[in-house]
């Protein structure tokens, strides 16, 4: 019974803590709007802390209302709200792509250097090393050159640019994980299991299956977390940088220049961007779930 | 035929610049078929280093080792030995059932192939049943490691090194990390296995009264370089004897003689290493 209670506890105890989080920061933002003068602190010639205006923070409720408005002041036009969710949808999706991708290049770099140990030397340092290059810079490369490809009937599509640069910062996190998970075992218990399977007469990729893939997943799960968040930046900066439209990475930009106007409008697409954030950490949930049976540790 | 002949076996690892670490010389070593060999010496005198030698999980620097007439990488790949750590090395995400089927379902080497195959799910099924019961854990059987005793989980390690009927049983230290209750009691369990199955057995400990309770033969080592310094019997009769008497032999006069013969072996052992120059 009482054991019953600290379960349901423990998986009340991070949704309530998150609900309790984002009433701090409704709180905090409405505080800080109340509190501090419309200008901003000035201390001398630099302001130290920034403007209050509802051009620069509209209030929340005034954000909501915009968001249950028409897009545009034209006859048909959807509300905010819809136009934002599509724009959710869009960039969901594509950062869903990019994830797959790179956790699939991720792992596949991993087994690499798990199994070869002059791979391993060779890979790690440029792993390291295309993290170190920047995001803006590559993107418009990145969609250049895919612009140009062309095999057969495919037809290389914009977005799929953004899927790379966005798999391009979800893998990094994957390999450096899974690697991590691979070895586990050698380290594990003085590398008795290893001795076990070695004892079996059994070679490599059965060992990989049947021990060090299982052994990763406790590395791999937060890699995943952490690719999931790298997809989903990675794809609103990419859709800002190549101008891809159909995402929140562009609407943020365009509402953003009629800020002064009207500037309610631009924070939709940034809520929208928490909402993406929010799934894919609810997708990756999912993923650990159907591994929670690896996800044990050993007592004693 | 013999279990293990180890002939004139050495093994030196190299330590980077200077002359590396002599970690046995000269070592012989004959197990009958059927019969429980203790290695016993201080830690670090290479008792460890003999039984991976014999389990080829490492290879001998000089001299050779023979399982049942092969070589010891031949005797690996067929899976000739069941083999069972001081840690009891279960997969956590496996119940203790399928830790127990673990060698059944991994392939062995080719020569293992050939002769009869895997045994199918109903005959895995039936063996760890039959496994689990002779080591008193059939109310375990779903249950995950971690759910388990130190205790517990050491009884399926050696159900898991039982798995293919093996009739050499490879032991390093298998009970060094239990409480002494628990240990004489799978100490009696130790050699009622033995009485059901009767496989030859290397028994690496470092307890005295251990090493005389179980078995037919102690083998004294010694440190620096490591090399055998005595073999002594111990006729205290079969294991099913044994297993029968219990705390009876524990308290046999015969019993605390051997303890005794045992023990001066180890220190005239102790004595003539510390006479070695360095
Ligand atoms: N992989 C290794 N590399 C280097 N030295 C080792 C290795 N394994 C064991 N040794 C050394 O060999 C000696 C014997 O070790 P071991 O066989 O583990 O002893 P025991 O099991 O009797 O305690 C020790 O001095 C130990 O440091
Ligand atoms: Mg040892």
């Amino acid at each position: 019974m009482s054991r019953q209670w600290q379960g349901s506890g423990k998986r009340l105890g991070p949704a309530l803590a998150g609900a309790a989080g984002v009433l701090a920061l409704v709180a905090a933002w409405e505080a800080y709007k109340a509190l501090v003068p419309d200008d901003g602190w000035v201390l001398g010639e630099v302001r130290v802390l920034p403007r209050t205006t509802d051009v620069a923070m509209p209030h929340l409720w005034d954000m909501a209302a915009r968001a249950a408005e028409p897009l545009t002041s034209a006859p048909d036009s959807p509300p905010l709200w819809l136009v934002t969710l599509q724009g959710a949808g869009f960039t969901l999706g594509v950062s869903a792509v990019g994830w797959v991708a790179g956790v699939v290049f991720g792992l596949l770099v991993a087994v690499l250097m798990a199994r070869f140990v002059p791979a391993r030397a060779g890979l790690l340092p440029w792993v390291v090393l295309s993290q170190t290059v920047p995001l803006i810079a590559i993107a418009p490369l990145v969609k250049r050159w895919g612009a140009q490809l062309e095999v057969g009937t495919f037809d290389w599509q914009d977005w799929m640019s953004v899927a790379v640069i966005a798999s391009y910062l979800a893998f990094f996190p994957v390999s450096v994980g899974a690697l991590r998970g691979f070895t586990s075992p050698d380290a594990d218990a003085d590398g008795v299991r290893l001795d076990l399977f070695r004892a079996y007469g059994v070679g490599w990729w059965t060992t990989f299956w049947r021990l060090r893939a299982p052994s990763s997943v406790p590395y791999l799960l937060p890699a995943l977390r952490l690719a999931a968040a790298n997809a989903v930046v990675g794809t609103v900066v990419a859709e800002v940088s190549t101008g891809l439209r159909g995402g929140l990475g562009r609407m943020i930009v365009e509402f953003g220049a009629s800020a002064s106007a009207d500037p309610a409008k631009q924070w939709s697409p940034i809520a929208g961007a928490v909402l993406v954030g929010l799934a894919a950490t609810g997708l990756v949930a999912l993923v650990a779930l159907g591994l929670r049976r690896y996800r044990v540790g050993e007592a004693a | 035929m013999t279990a293990v002949v180890v002939s004139g076996a050495g093994r030196v690892f190299d330590g980077g610049s200077d002359a590396g670490t002599v970690a046995l010389t000269d070592v012989d070593l004959t197990v009958g078929e059927g019969e429980l060999v203790s290695l016993i010496g201080p830690s670090g005198c290479g008792k460890s280093t003999l039984l991976r030698l014999i389990a080829d999980l490492d290879a001998p620097t000089s001299g050779s080792v023979a399982v049942f007439g092969k070589t010891a990488e031949r005797a690996r790949k067929d899976q000739d030995y069941g083999i069972a750590f001081q840690q009891a090395g279960l997969l956590p995400w496996r119940s203790v059932r399928a830790n127990v089927e673990l060698p059944m379902q991994l392939r062995g080497g080719a020569g293992q192939r050939g002769k009869s195959g895997q045994p199918n799910k109903a005959e895995r099924a039936a063996r760890s049943a039959e496994l689990l019961a002779l080591v008193g854990l059939t109310d375990f059987a779903d249950h995950r490691p971690h759910q388990l005793s130190g205790g517990m989980q050491q009884r399926v390690a050696i159900a898991r090194a039982l798995a293919r009927s093996p009739r050499l049983l490879l032991m390093d230290e298998p009970f060094g990390a239990l409480d002494e209750m628990t240990r004489e009691r799978l100490q009696d369990e130790l050699l009622r296995i033995r009485a059901t199955t009767g496989a030859a057995v290397v028994f690496v400990t470092h307890s005295i009264a251990e090493a005389v309770y179980l078995s037919d033969c102690v083998v004294v080592m010694s440190p620096r370089p490591g090399r055998v310094v005595a073999t002594l019997d111990v006729p205290l009769g079969t294991p099913a004897d044994r297993a029968a008497r219990g705390i009876g032999l524990r308290e046999d006069p015969a019993y605390f003689e051997r303890v005794s013969a045992v023990r001066e072996a180890l220190h005239s052992g102790d004595a003539a290493s510390d006479r070695v120059p360095t």
